[in-house]
């Protein structure tokens, strides 16, 4: 049972890995003069984009988490809008952390605001698809032995990598080097990114090598 | 443990880092070696004669061309402000006023011209005298004795002037007396430090100048005018005062010369220049541009000037107007002579050989000066100095040859004008190859002395680590921490004495010192050698430490420093999340739904978090810059108040700021009246009601005063200089009243003594002699002294004493709180006005910290490390957040003016005011760094009465004793020491660490293009900062220790009542 579950989860990650890749390379095809470096802020929109479609399509075809129990379409419908409200307050509260962190105040307001959306894509998305508008859920698996499934333990290593990566993303930007990708926001989210895949591949890796350990209580 | 070891504990370790910063220093910022010897005219160096020539009298190695010189120097003057555009249509306001050297080079080509004039770093005025008359070069550490300046050791041209019976006259900068003292023949000297004042060196020198030219009692006259270096300072280069300074310095300039006679030469110089703010004193190409004009009234160049003006290093002026005076060339020189200024209006025949010749003595000069040298100290490179020797000697070999082919007249010109040309190209080659052999090798390191105090700092920095760790285990700690670790160094200090002795070698005290600690923290190490494998979970740290191996993060460190704050601070919520220690352990009702609910104070805490993110953001608004972000703003507030053009505006900050200043009193003794602090009738408390308003009074007539218009006052004038230096005064001596009182008796507590039956040991209300006090907070007020009724009990049997006292539970702290606050008000007063507003959020900041620490603490008794690194980021956010930044033009020299009208009569008073005003924020944490520890023992009462609200009396007895706060350090003095001594050593082990990353950094690259600018300043900002902090740790933790021993005395007083 277990083995099939970390395979499951490897696939679905894999394919998240793939849709972030595609999303570089596709419209570089499609699109003359497209470059990640170059037209950045049009890449944060399509990787956004991508990864969040990936993401609820995968959400809907697994169904990792079990369906509540009431389900008539009043209550899909107004979950579906809390998880939009939700998902636009994190980027709302990112923006304003990012800033506080250093970020310009008034310029490149677009700029800091997409690198939100990307990183709220990352972290705030999933836990949106995986455990739905449930702030307490939330808390409850970010902390401690809070995890119950292999899904919230690879939901926690990707959401921590992302943050992470976003993290060490800022530390090349005082230096001269004069390259393109020091441009805020640049290094960021690609640091985002790079740790997003990490977390992705990191995670089913790291569930398999210690599931003996792993033991989730149940519900 | 007792009090006093554990000061001198931490003392001793503060000597550790001392003596390695010390070791270091003496390895890094090393000095050329200086030769004693000077030039003479008897010297052997007469190059071999042409065409029978001899030496008129009274000339030495050459012939003299002038009998007198006049040397103007005009502090700062760019080649820019020298230069003049005809065309240029709308110039800036220092473009295009010297006119009068432009007409006199295009009327007089062959009697006038302009060069660029080379400054070589350090651009400081003392540095570039020592240049211009010594013509070598100038060391690193030599920026540091810019305070005090000291008489010049080496041979100079002054020296050679006064040698050879010259009479040199000089008037300007008073700079000139301390480096050549007793030198003049007459001196007219003018304060030069007050950057302010533009007028009076400058007027001082016009009103003796043309008396003193026309009097002709002088053969060489020096003029330094300081006006556009200090209007530079003042108003920067682009200003309508500058232009004023320059068409006056115009006028000077037109004057002087109807003054001259027919054998006399004018040189105009600039000793450096300045950035577009009117700074100097580092490398960047607008310091290092100065203008160097030269004039006679008889003809001095063979041809006309060339396009563009000629570029020269300073030090060539030196060999050059030596020998154009016929003195002897100073001994260490390494410029190089201006040939063209030799060559007269012969032709061109012979004023080449007369340029060789010149070229010849010159060249001789440096190769006496390089051997000599070569002799003292190795280390100029052997095989550089070979290959200079074989330059040199070719090239004199081959004039002796031509020399002896132009007597023999066997050459005819084309040929002999070839081959003297080729000659003149050989000399240039050696002697620039010379110079630049010289400044390399001037940058050399003693790596032994370097690796030997990093070593001793690393040593130190694991000391402290280890210190930490063990202080809580161990019993024995302190004599084998301390006692033998000591005894050991005093061995070996008096080993190395001893041997000196026999040996009769001069003692080295810096040696002998290092040796000592090293031998003392062998010692340590020799005892607890089993602990050396503890691990280090501080990654903050580390990045912190790793960001000084980077110029780029050096430069950016304003933003690296709150970054990095920010990202602790949300690592330890996000760690206690984790931890599980923000939620409600889960009840059986939350176990099924399997969910955790925060607790109320998970909100409280995220607040906090908030505040102090929006605090952190805010102080990057208090920015300087540094010339390597040409982007960069500085930021508006930095400027003083009197600056702003806008009258409204002014108004409004000047109300903000004051309205700042009486906020935070009123903070600080809401505070203080909050845990009852200001309920007694003790000279402390009362200067803390009456004493701190008037220190905000006094600081706003302060600021009221200079920020008002400089003439808007008239006849008021006379009043305001008073008033200027009279209410920093007050302030001054306002804060070192509380400052003493605070030590006399540092006790804020009010204790009531009561007789009651046994019915009522809790004493609800008693009517606090201020009718200020707060209802509601008196339940904390009041510490009971259990064990003193108890006693009391014993001794009178039924009859049972109660004693209330107010504020015992935040004795430590107040008196913390009140000298801090005394603290900020001096440094304040130091800073410009709107500063203000930094220095609050500053206090804002720590005491939000203070209260994240209280959620998150551990331990009672130990400070945790995030806590102390979290304390000493803040502390160096804060030092760019006043403005500030580790580069030496961004110095706030106003800060020395505080209080001082006029110049100063010592160099240590200054020293202090500017020092106290760049490490302000440095000494406010360092001080208030014993707050980590009492702080959460400060804040326990809330909690624990939220949690039994109401109970039985006599359960409320128990409770009461639970309200002991800071009381429970007294409790267990032991712990109480042990628990400073830790704190101390963290705080010191952090510093540290920072501390060796610079110091690593400065050696590993001390080859690297940014040495200089970047990490050498950085590294005397770092370990200045670290002495000063450590002073202020050790003042701190005194501080506290002086209130237990005061606590101490009253409580027997109590019994003995």
């Amino acid at each position: 049972m277990k083995e099939v579950e970390i395979r499951r989860l490897f696939a679905a990650n894999l394919l998240c890995v793939f849709s972030v890749i595609l999303t570089a390379v596709v419209p570089a095809l499609l699109w003359d003069g497209f470059t990640v470096l170059g037209t950045h802020l049009v890449w944060l929109c399509i990787c956004s984009v991508c990864v969040g479609t990936v993401n609820v399509i995968l959400h809907l075809v697994l169904k990792p988490n079990r369906s509540p129990k009431r389900s008539s379409l009043a209550h899909k419908i107004s979950r579906f809008l809390k998880c939009c409200i939700y998902f636009f307050m994190s980027c709302i509260v990112f923006h304003a952390i990012i800033v506080l962190y250093g970020a310009p105040l008034l310029g490149s307001v677009t700029e800091t605001f997409l690198f939100s959306v990307l990183l709220s894509t990352f972290t705030t998305l999933q836990c949106l698809c995986m455990l739905g508008p449930n702030i307490q859920a939330w808390i409850r698996v970010f902390s401690k032995n809070g995890a119950m499934s292999i899904w919230e333990s690879s939901l926690q290593i990707t959401t921590v990598c992302s943050i992470l990566g976003a993290w060490f993303g800022a530390f090349p930007i005082p230096l001269d080097w004069d390259r393109p990708w020091q441009v805020w926001p640049i290094s960021c989210s690609f640091g985002a990114t790079f740790g997003y895949v990490a977390g992705l591949i990191i995670a089913p890796l790291w569930i398999h090598w210690n599931r003996k350990q792993l033991t989730y209580k149940s519900r | 443990m007792q009090r006093w070891p554990v000061l001198l504990f931490l003392a001793w370790v503060c000597l550790l880092f001392f003596a390695g910063i010390g070791l270091f220093m003496s390895g890094f910022l090393l000095t050329r070696i200086e030769l004693a010897s000077s030039s003479s005219c008897s010297d052997p160096l007469l190059p071999p004669p042409w065409q029978g020539q001899s030496l008129p009298p009274g000339s030495c190695w050459a012939p003299q061309r002038f009998s007198k010189a006049v040397l103007v120097i005009i502090d700062a003057l760019r080649f820019e402000f020298a230069r003049f555009n005809p065309a240029k249509a709308s110039p800036l306001p220092y473009e295009n006023k010297l006119s009068f050297l432009h007409h006199l080079t295009t009327s007089q080509p062959r009697h006038a011209r302009l060069y660029r004039f080379r400054a070589d770093p350090p651009t400081a005025t003392m540095q570039r005298i020592k240049g211009l008359t010594t013509g070598s070069l100038p060391t690193f550490i030599d920026v540091g004795s810019n305070f005090a300046t000291y008489a010049i050791q080496e041979d100079n041209l002054l020296a050679q002037l006064v040698q050879n019976g010259r009479r040199v006259v000089f008037m300007g900068d008073d700079t000139w007396e301390g480096l050549f003292p007793k030198k003049f023949f007459r001196s007219y000297f003018f304060p030069s430090f007050n950057v302010k004042d533009l007028h009076t060196v400058d007027d001082g020198i016009l009103q003796h100048l043309y008396p003193t030219v026309d009097s002709g009692e002088w053969d060489m006259l020096i003029a330094h005018f300081l006006g556009v270096d200090h209007c530079g300072h003042k108003h920067g280069p682009d200003h309508p005062e500058m232009a004023k300074k320059l068409t006056q310095m115009n006028e000077m300039l037109r004057s002087l010369v109807d003054h001259l006679g027919n054998d006399t030469l004018l040189l105009v110089a600039g000793d450096h220049g300045m950035t577009e703010t009117g700074d100097h004193g580092g490398e960047s190409e607008k310091e290092v541009n100065a203008a160097l004009f030269v004039y006679s009234r008889t003809p001095l160049f063979g041809t006309g000037p060339p396009e563009e003006p000629e570029a020269i290093p300073q030090v060539n002026l030196v060999p050059t107007v030596a020998l154009l005076l016929g003195v002897p060339i100073p001994y260490s020189n390494i410029g190089e002579v201006m040939a063209e200024l030799f060559s007269g209006d012969s032709d061109t025949v012979s004023a080449a050989l007369q340029q060789l010749s010149v070229y010849h003595i010159n060249a001789k000069q440096v190769d006496r000066f390089l051997q000599s040298y070569s002799l003292v100290a190795q280390d100029l490179p052997a095989e550089q100095l070979q290959r200079l020797q074989e330059l040199f000697s070719g090239a004199v070999e081959e004039h002796t040859q031509l020399l002896d082919q132009v007597q023999g007249a066997t050459l005819v010109p084309p040929e002999l004008e070839s081959r003297l040309g080729s000659l003149i190209s050989r000399f240039q080659v050696y002697l620039r190859e010379a110079r630049a052999v010289c400044t390399q090798s001037w940058a050399r390191f003693n790596s032994l002395r370097m690796v030997g105090g990093c070593t001793l700092i690393a040593a130190s920095c694991l000391l402290c680590y280890m210190a930490a760790e063990l202080a809580a285990s161990s019993d024995s700690f302190y004599r084998s921490c301390l006692l033998y670790p000591l005894l050991w160094g005093l061995v070996v200090a008096v080993l190395l004495g001893l041997a000196h002795v026999f040996t009769q070698e001069g003692l080295d005290l810096l040696l002998v010192s290092s040796c000592t600690a090293a031998a003392s923290q062998l010692g340590f190490f020799w005892h607890w050698w089993a602990w050396l494998g503890l691990a280090f979970p501080m990654g903050i740290l580390l990045f912190r430490c790793g960001a000084m191996f980077s110029d780029s993060f050096v430069v950016a460190e304003a933003r690296v420093a709150p970054f990095l704050l920010a990202s602790l601070v949300m690592l330890l919520v996000g760690k206690l999340h984790w931890d599980g220690r923000l939620t409600v352990p889960e009840g059986p009702k939350q176990q099924v739904l399997g969910f955790s609910s925060y607790r109320r104070e998970m909100w409280y805490l995220l607040c906090l978090v908030a505040t102090l993110l929006v605090c952190v953001r805010l102080s990057g608004f208090f920015h300087q810059c540094r010339e390597e972000i040409p982007q960069c703003r500085p930021s508006l507030f930095l400027s003083p108040l009197a600056s702003l053009r806008n009258t409204r505006a002014k108004n409004l900050f000047y109300l903000l700021c004051v309205a700042l200043l009486a906020g935070l009193v009123y903070a600080v003794r809401s505070w203080l009246r909050h845990y009852g602090n200001l309920n007694s009738s003790d000279p402390l408390v009362l200067f803390v009601r009456w004493g701190f308003p008037l220190l905000v009074l006094c600081i706003a007539c302060y600021w009221a005063v200079v920020s008002s218009a400089d003439d808007s006052l008239g006849k008021l004038q006379e009043l305001v200089q008073v008033a200027i230096v009279a209410f920093p005064w007050a302030v001054y001596g306002l804060a070192s009243m509380g400052l003493l009182l605070l030590l006399c008796n540092p006790l804020t507590v009010f204790a009531k003594d009561t007789w009651e039956s046994a019915g009522s040991i809790v004493t609800p209300y008693l009517g606090a002699p201020s009718s200020e006090v707060d209802f509601l907070h008196v339940i904390p007020q009041i510490y009971k002294r259990m064990q003193e009724s108890q006693k009391n009990r014993l001794e009178r049997g039924s009859c049972r004493a109660t004693i209330a006292a107010y504020g015992l539970g935040s004795v430590y702290s107040a008196a913390l709180v009140i000298a801090l606050t005394l603290l900020g008000f001096l440094l304040m007063l130091l800073h410009s006005e709107r500063l203000s507003l930094a220095f609050l959020l500053l206090f804002l900041e720590a005491f939000v910290l203070l209260h994240i620490h209280t959620r998150a603490r551990g331990l009672p008794f130990s400070v945790p490390w995030y806590a102390v690194i979290s304390w000493l980021l803040a502390a160096s956010q804060f030092f760019y957040s006043t403005g500030h930044q580790p580069i030496f033009p961004a110095i706030h020299w106003n800060a020395a003016f505080v209080g001082f009208h006029l110049d100063h009569s010592t160099n240590l008073l200054p020293a202090v005011l500017v020092g106290a005003n760049t490490f302000a924020s440095h000494i406010l944490f360092a001080v208030g760094c014993p707050l980590l520890l009492l702080w959460p023992f400060l804040c326990e009462m809330p909690s624990s009465q939220k949690k039994k609200p109401k109970k039985e009396p006599r359960e409320e007895l128990q409770e009461v004793e639970e309200h002991m706060m800071e009381m429970r350090l007294r409790e267990s003095p032991e712990k109480f020491s042990t628990a400073l001594l830790q704190l101390g050593l963290k705080y010191l082990f952090v510093l540290g660490a920072q501390l060796l990353a610079c110091v690593c950094a400065a050696m590993i690259l001390r080859r690297h293009l940014m040495v200089w600018k970047v990490f050498a300043p950085k590294f005397l900002f770092e370990s200045l900062g670290f002495v000063v902090s450590s002073i202020c740790l050790l003042l701190g933790i005194s501080l506290v220790m002086r209130v237990d021993c005061a606590v101490s005395t009253w409580f027997r007083q109590l019994q003995l009542r």
